[in-house]
């Protein structure tokens, strides 16, 4: 299933749903990596509220796809990771450091809102 | 009463009555002597300075039923009652501080009684005695046992019930002002209530949707390893929650040992008190605390 990636000023949001196949991880990789010098966005929002289960892959993927926004001049935040999540992602060391991380949607926009003011 | 099922049928025709009838005999003669018997047991539970909990007509009243229960068990090999009333006599004495050895010791006892009682009646006829005495120990041993085990078993529950209440008491997470938290931790951490602390952070994040935790920790007296690895793994889990961690009241020890093992504490931000910790807090949810006036 392909995540849909939404433009929102200059901000790029994705959405994870339920169950993605590493297929599609490394496709919305591709996706966000493209789009965010197309679109000319400052940052990225990753969405994953839905996610009740984080596996490696997909913990390494978050990571990544930060870390390959920040080369192409943007800034990521992960959004919506459940307590239960984090504390199973903490146990297997996938601490997602480096990357900025917020409650939920509405968190990370207005952390970005505050990161575009001082900025400017 | 296994052990004789097992056996080959002896050519002794007086052996074809056990066990059962021989158990009926035993069950007649508990009934018929129930008031000298109890009354014995009662003594010597006294002798032995059993159940001091207890009042003497307490005793009474609960040896009786225990009797009873005993001599109904040894009759009907059924235990599921006896162990009804074990459970239940437990919950009842428990909380007035009664021990397991007691309640073993007095089941002990009546168990002695009953076969001295037994020696006295059939000492003429020692074949019979020791039959009778081969159906009579392993259902006392049974019953010994069920009553032991549902005394610990009831226990066992009573402190889980404990542990609960007090782990539960033990953890709150608090809000101070709006998107800041405080979890103040008192006493000994072990890896399971560590758990718990973070399970419950975490969902006090989420519901309370704060920016800033506060953990205090100035009533922890020793942290080891272990416990400072969870420490770390709270605050890397409430990071990717969004919320910001500041950790209070390091104790000189603590810091030693923390030092000592090495534990990685750059992720942590640490201020020395309590109350240092939540003015930074505000200062980083935006806020500006200021005294309008000299209190009068």
């Amino acid at each position: 299933m392909e995540v849909p990636i939404l433009k929102q000023g200059a901000v790029l949001i994705a959405t994870f749903q339920a169950a993605l196949s590493d297929a599609d991880l490394n496709q919305l990789r591709m996706g966000l990596v493209q789009q965010v010098v197309k679109f000319r966005s400052r940052a990225v929002i990753v969405d994953v509220t839905a996610m009740d289960v984080m596996d490696s892959f997909a913990s390494r993927t978050l990571r990544e796809i930060a870390h390959m926004i920040r080369l192409r001049g943007a800034e990521t935040v992960i959004v919506g990771i459940q307590p239960e999540v984090a504390f199973a992602m903490v146990q297997l060391g996938l601490t997602l450091e480096g990357v900025a991380t917020a409650l939920d949607l509405e968190e990370g926009l207005a952390y970005l809102n505050e990161k575009f003011k001082t900025t400017n | 009463m296994a052990k004789r099922e097992g056996t080959p049928a002896s050519p002794d025709p007086k052996r074809n009555e056990e066990p059962s009838e021989l158990l009926r005999e035993l069950v007649a003669h508990l009934r018929q002597n129930r008031t000298q018997l109890r009354e014995e047991w009662v003594v010597r539970i006294t002798e032995t300075r059993l159940l001091t909990a207890m009042t003497k007509e307490e005793i009474f009243a609960e040896a009786t039923s225990v009797y009873d229960s005993y001599v109904e068990a040894l009759e009907t090999e059924a235990f599921e009652a006896l162990q009804a009333y074990a459970r239940n006599l437990s919950e009842r004495i428990i909380p007035r501080g009664v021990e397991t050895h007691e309640v073993v010791g007095i089941v002990l006892l009546l168990r002695d009684v009953l076969a001295r009682s037994l020696f006295a009646k059939y000492q003429n006829d020692f074949k019979k005695l020791n039959r009778i005495l081969d159906a009579y120990e392993p259902a006392a041993n049974r019953i010994a046992n069920t009553v032991a085990v549902g005394f610990v078993q009831e226990r066992e529950r009573v402190i889980r019930q404990q542990q609960e209440a007090i782990r539960e008491l033990s953890t709150p997470v608090l809000q101070v002002r709006e998107r800041l938290l405080i979890l103040p931790i008192i006493g000994v951490i072990d890896p399971q209530r560590a758990r718990q602390l973070t399970e419950q952070l975490l969902r006090g994040i989420r519901t309370n949707r704060a920016k800033v935790v506060v953990i205090d920790i100035t009533g922890v007296a020793a942290m080891d390893l272990t416990v400072a690895n969870n420490l770390v793994q709270t605050v890397e889990a409430s990071r990717l929650l969004g919320a910001t961690v500041i950790v209070t009241g390091l104790s000189p020890e603590i810091a030693q040992t923390l030092v000592t093992i090495g534990v990685d504490l750059g992720k942590m931000n640490t201020v020395g008190d309590l109350q240092g910790g939540i003015e930074q807090a505000e200062r980083l949810l935006g806020y500006k605390v200021e005294k309008l006036a000299e209190p009068r």
